[in-house]
């Protein structure tokens, strides 16, 4: 034999070595190094789960009238396993089934396709829960339909027709509260992840939070804030099933946990005349017109309003324009709807103006910088001059309107509305702290007294995506003149030859801005201090945060934690805790100013800019005296912001009311009305007659009591028991059907 | 414990040999057996009984038949192989030689008839003929056998001076196993058909035969795979099973659920297994093919990783003896015999147990000896028979 034939088989013993090496090799790989997940998949292989979905909660106002609730909708669903058994696929049987509920083949055909199956369409289109668990394909059927399905059972093999709970928002007294409500939406990929990662590293009991791929969860507003207590804990069916899918047996079952029911400090009543006035008010404005356009009306595109106890900060409406029926949202939002509350055209009528927009507060601020003034060193018991321009460096900064007022006593400068007075306390105080750099450790009394009264950072209230509002001191200059610089200093160099074509001087003016934004755009002028003194230039609030400014001058310095949730109830009516946030602190001013600044801005209502609306309402402020203080707030390329912030009594502060209306006008032109309106229902004002048990809420003053729930579902409503036994909902039992 | 293979069974049947005067002599066939080989493979058919009534038995009883049928088949099947081995080793080769052309013949009109209406498809595989009284055959295995005798044969005639096989030996070794090669192909076995091209292969190339001759094959084996999935001549569902052990998650309920459900199995079994008959993947049932092609994912899951290993060992043990039977056989028949039966067990080994481990494609082809099945039971124990022939004949 040859030497070859040796030497090949000597490679071909390596070669026999090396392959039984490689097996060896994968075996550890899979026996060993990745058991776990073997195991783990195992243990998905033998079993299925089939789940039955909790009732969620309700969300109640303060009275118990529900603002969400479920109800009972006969939802017909066919099982996959059925359908596959069919020899067709079960096309035959969709189309029986399609034909009852009197909807195209096509769509029910779509809605029975697993997503990521080939033919099947995206997400929410396709099917995304598990193949083991029957398909809804309507929550419309009607008893009739139901019967059909359920008298011919061998036509409809594994097609349910059962009553479900969906949810609703039932507007109340027409109370839409679309914003604070929220919506619900199907759970992401990633949320399942990030919560099945959550449980992993905590104990059992956490996990009984986690998501399942066909749960609802809550996207926005109070569904959201409060989705974990809402949502209950559904029953769990656990089924061992063989290598062909046969069920062999149960090894586990759980019956649904119902979700606890939100009580809110809302009153729907409140709520609905808030959001009819604030639509009566942009509806005014748009009818106005604009002094500064040569007549051209408001555009009025959107707004807010804010009603607030200003003890506790508990929200008693709070209403947001443009807005959008919420019911929208349920079973799906339809790409269309979309489009209509979440795009630049529609001006977003999904985001809350009231906790999500920012605007320069304007005059209104003049009680947050009054506060400041006093800390700075300036009396309250002495005249001022107010004429209608005072000097900043070589410019003159102009009063409202150029008025000028003469010498008049600070009570009256608040009455007025004069800037040019704050003009000269910001810039003075400006120039003892040093100009442009200030002294080591120097604290700018108007910027400090704006971050006491909680502006620039959120207020805490339990809704999701608020926004800061920005305090716009020298750390804001520096910090967004290093974030623009670049920009600004190209622009300093090219130009604006795009706008020079059409308009030489504004192009030149542009040129001019951006070299000196280039150049020095950090610095903290005296026109900037100026400007902050009257709410103007970069600083801005949200309503929620003005309200809350304006809760703390009326209670004596507190700065509550708005809140709209009141309590938790669980489904069997039993209280579970109260929600009761802490104030933030206290606003860093006497008692003395304080006292001094609400005496000052009860007289805005009674003989300053506050007085027109109430006026013209006929208002009874001998018996429910208001304090108030408008704003008109000058925004560069738009028309004038409207602000109306105010309180009442007076005398004994029960709530904050605070209306804003981007591109409105004037502060008492088109939001006092409204706020006056807001008034005569919180205090159950007819006329010239005030009777607090047509108040609402009733009293004057937001309830203590909390609605009773009973097991069943049904509401006890505060003051009316009686009444509300129609609205209540049955509860969902699975066991129900036709 | 070796049923059927007693002494009296084969003592009629062996022609003495002037060395040989006592059975448990020194020189007796027993003594100079490869007992290593015999014990591995006996150990493998037995291991094998285990695994497939593990396999089985809860199906049986689901449908009110006999839970052993299966491992008594298996039994049976190995008694009938061992004396279909037993005459394989003592058939002096010269004699074998002379019935190497009906083995041949007789496999390839085998593989005729499947392609004929008397075939029957059973996997997507048109490979077994069914015969009276419930027996089935599988011809590409005896093909397997004729193809070892035969191209051992063919290239071991000796050549005046010449130790190496000449250019026109292989050419008529390579016509000789294209003929089964392509019928298999037909069928289509394609586990069968690679299974039979490494063998072909590794003859040759162990023959000594010119290197041209080695690289070109495998030049031509690459090209023809490639050829092959261009031109479509591999059916869909073939390149699906192909492809899906690449990625078996791609489709887990279609051609890649058998390699997704063989893995979970084997990985579930971690390092000391669930325990004979305590498997949960396999009492289930979710392995598709168990008794047969996945046979090793019982063990797998079953005996856990040291039982896997000790499987693995034991067909070590076989390689290896077949090994040193092929380096130390006494010419370049009983060589080239050893050769061919090394690279088939390897290869086809190699190729079942790496498909349950998603190492190697799904093409199905059985665990020597562990594997339910007639066919490749008888076949794979001629093997052993032939090997232990070459054994004799050396210290004859």
């Amino acid at each position: 034999m040859s030497e070859r034939s040796r030497l090949r088989l000597l490679v071909l013993q390596v070669l026999v070595l090396s392959l039984l090496m490689t097996l060896l090799g994968r075996l550890w790989y899979v026996q060993v190094v990745a058991k776990e997940n073997y195991v783990r998949a195992a243990a998905e292989n033998r079993t299925r789960e089939i789940v039955t979905p909790a009732a969620r909660g309700m969300i109640l106002d303060s009275a118990g009238r529900p603002l969400a609730r479920n109800h009972t909708a006969l939802v017909v669903s066919i099982g996959r396993t059925e359908m596959l058994r069919q020899r067709d696929g079960g096309r035959a049987l969709v189309a029986r089934v399609a034909a009852v509920i009197d909807q195209p083949f096509a769509d029910v055909w779509t809605k029975t396709r697993l997503c990521g199956t080939p033919g099947a369409e995206s997400a929410p289109r396709c099917w995304n829960g598990s193949p083991y668990q029957p398909i809804p394909v309507t929550d419309e059927a009607d008893t009739a339909m139901a019967l059909q399905i359920m008298e011919r059972r061998e036509d409809f093999p594994g097609v349910t027709a059962e009553l479900t709970a969906v949810r609703e928002y039932p507007a109340p007294l027409k109370a839409n509260a679309a914003h604070m409500l929220g919506y619900l939406g199907p759970v992401t990929d990633e949320e399942l992840a990030a919560r099945a990662a959550e449980a992993d590293v905590t104990t059992g009991a956490r996990k009984e939070t986690v998501l399942r791929r066909t749960d609802l969860i809550g996207r926005s507003g109070l569904e959201r804030q409060y989705d974990d207590e809402l949502r209950g804990k559904p029953g769990v069916k656990t089924l061992a099933v063989d290598h062909r899918g046969g069920v062999s047996g149960v090894l586990s079952e759980s019956e649904p946990t119902p979700g606890n029911h939100l009580v809110t400090t809302i009153d729907s009543k409140v709520q609905a005349v808030a959001e009819r006035e604030l639509l009566a008010a942009i509806k005014r404005a748009r009818t106005t017109g604009d002094p500064n356009k040569g007549g051209k009306r408001y555009k009025a595109d959107s707004g807010a309003i804010v009603v607030m106890d200003v003890r506790t900060g508990a929200i008693v409406a709070m209403a947001s324009w443009p807005t959008y029926d919420p019911n929208i949202w349920v079973g799906g939002i339809s790409t269309k709807d979309y489009q209509a509350i979440a795009s630049k055209k529609s001006n977003y009528p999904n985001q809350s103006r009231a906790t999500q927009g920012e605007f320069a507060p304007a005059s209104t601020f003049k009680a947050v910088s009054l506060p400041a003034a006093v800390k700075a060193g300036y009396s309250l018991n002495r005249s001022y001059s107010c004429p209608s321009a005072y000097p900043i460096g070589s410019t003159m900064k102009s009063n409202y309107e150029s008025r000028a007022y003469g010498t008049i006593s600070m009570r009256r400068a608040i009455e007025v509305s004069c800037d040019t007075i704050f003009y000269k306390f910001a810039y003075e105080t400006w120039l003892r702290m040093g100009k442009l750099h200030p002294r080591k450790g120097a604290k700018d009394p108007f910027t400090e007294m704006a971050k006491g009264f909680g502006l620039g950072k959120p207020t805490g209230i339990d809704l999701p995506s608020e926004a800061d509002g920005r305090i716009a001191d020298r750390a804001w200059k520096e910090a967004y003149w290093k974030a623009t610089r670049e920009f600004y200093c190209a622009k300093a160099k090219t130009g604006y030859p795009e706008v020079a074509r059409t308009d030489p001087t504004r192009a030149a003016y542009l040129r001019r801005l951006s070299r000196e934004n280039c150049v020095d755009g950090w610095a903290y002028r005296g026109g900037d201090a100026a400007n902050f003194a009257i709410g103007q230039g970069d600083t801005t609030a949200t309503p929620l945060q003005m309200a809350r400014v304006y809760a703390a001058v009326a209670n004596g310095g507190t700065l509550v934690t708005p809140h709209v949730g009141k309590a938790i109830i669980s489904a069997e009516g039993k209280l579970i805790r109260r929600i009761e946030p802490k104030p933030a602190g206290k606003v860093p001013s006497s008692p003395e100013t304080l006292r001094w600044l609400r005496a000052a801005l009860r007289g805005v209502t009674e003989k300053g800019t506050g007085r027109g609306p109430f006026f013209r309402a006929e208002f009874p402020l001998a018996k429910v005296p208001v304090a108030s203080k408008t704003g008109t707030g000058e925004v560069y390329g738009k028309q004038s912001t409207s602000w109306f912030s105010s309180y009442a009594p007076a005398e004994k502060p029960r709530y904050a009311v605070v209306m804003m209306v981007s591109q409105g006008g004037t502060g008492s032109g088109t939001s006092g009305p409204a706020v006056a309106e807001v008034y005569k229902t919180l205090f159950g004002i007819s006329g010239q007659k005030v009777d607090l048990a047509k108040a609402n809420p009733p009293g004057g003053r937001p309830p203590t009591q909390l609605p009773e729930i009973r097991l069943d579902g049904t509401v006890v409503q505060l003051g009316s028991p009686m009444l509300n036994q129609a609205s209540a909902l049955p509860p969902f039992r699975r066991e129900d059907g036709p | 414990m070796t049923a059927g293979y007693g002494p009296a069974s084969y003592a009629g049947t062996r022609r003495p040999t002037a060395q040989s005067h006592s059975l448990l002599g020194k020189e007796s066939v027993l003594r100079r057996l490869d007992w290593a080989l015999l014990l591995a493979v006996l150990a493998m058919c037995f291991v094998g009984t285990a695994l497939i009534y593990s396999a089985t038995h809860q199906a049986a009883l689901e449908h009110g038949t006999d839970p052993q049928a299966f491992a008594k088949r298996h039994l049976l099947n190995t008694g009938i192989g061992l004396l279909l081995g037993t005459a394989a080793s003592l058939f002096d080769y010269r004699v074998l030689r002379a019935y190497a052309p009906v083995v041949y013949v007789l496999s390839l009109v085998g593989l005729v008839a499947v392609l004929s209406p008397l075939g029957v498809t059973i996997n997507g595989s048109h490979s077994w003929i069914v015969l009276p009284a419930g027996f089935s055959v599988q011809p590409s295995e005896l093909a397997k056998v004729a193809l070892v005798v035969g191209m051992a044969m063919l290239l071991s005639e000796k050549r005046d001076a010449e130790d190496v096989p000449r250019n026109t030996d292989v050419v008529l070794v390579l016509v000789f196993s294209a003929l089964p090669l392509g019928l298999v192909m037909l069928q289509p076995d394609l586990g069968t058909a690679l299974v039979i091209s490494a063998l072909v292969l590794g003859v040759i190339a162990v023959s000594g035969a010119p290197s041209r001759w080695v690289l070109g094959l495998i030049l031509g084996a690459v090209l023809t795979a490639f050829v092959a999935i261009q031109v479509g001549f591999l059916k869909d569902y073939q390149l699906e099973r192909f492809t899906s052990f690449l990625d078996p998650a791609a489709d887990p309920k279609g051609a890649g659920y058998n390699v997704r459900q063989a893995q979970i199995a084997i990985g579930s079994g971690g390092i000391h297994g669930q325990g004979l008959l305590e498997g949960a993947q396999t009492q289930g049932q979710f392995v598709p093919e168990q008794q047969t092609d996945f046979i090793f994912t019982v063990a797998g899951e079953e005996l856990g990783f040291v039982g896997a290993v000790g499987l693995v060992l034991l067909l070590g043990i076989v390689l290896w003896r077949a090994l040193r039977i092929a380096v130390r056989a006494e010419d370049l028949y009983g060589r080239l015999v050893a050769t061919g039966v090394v690279c088939w067990f390897t290869f086809q080994a190699f190729e079942n147990i790496g498909m349950t481990l998603g190492i190697m494609p799904v093409t199905g082809v059985p665990l020597p000896f562990v594997s339910y099945g007639g066919s490749s039971m008888f076949a794979n124990l001629v093997a052993i028979g032939l090997l232990q022939n070459v054994h004799l004949r050396r210290e004859a």
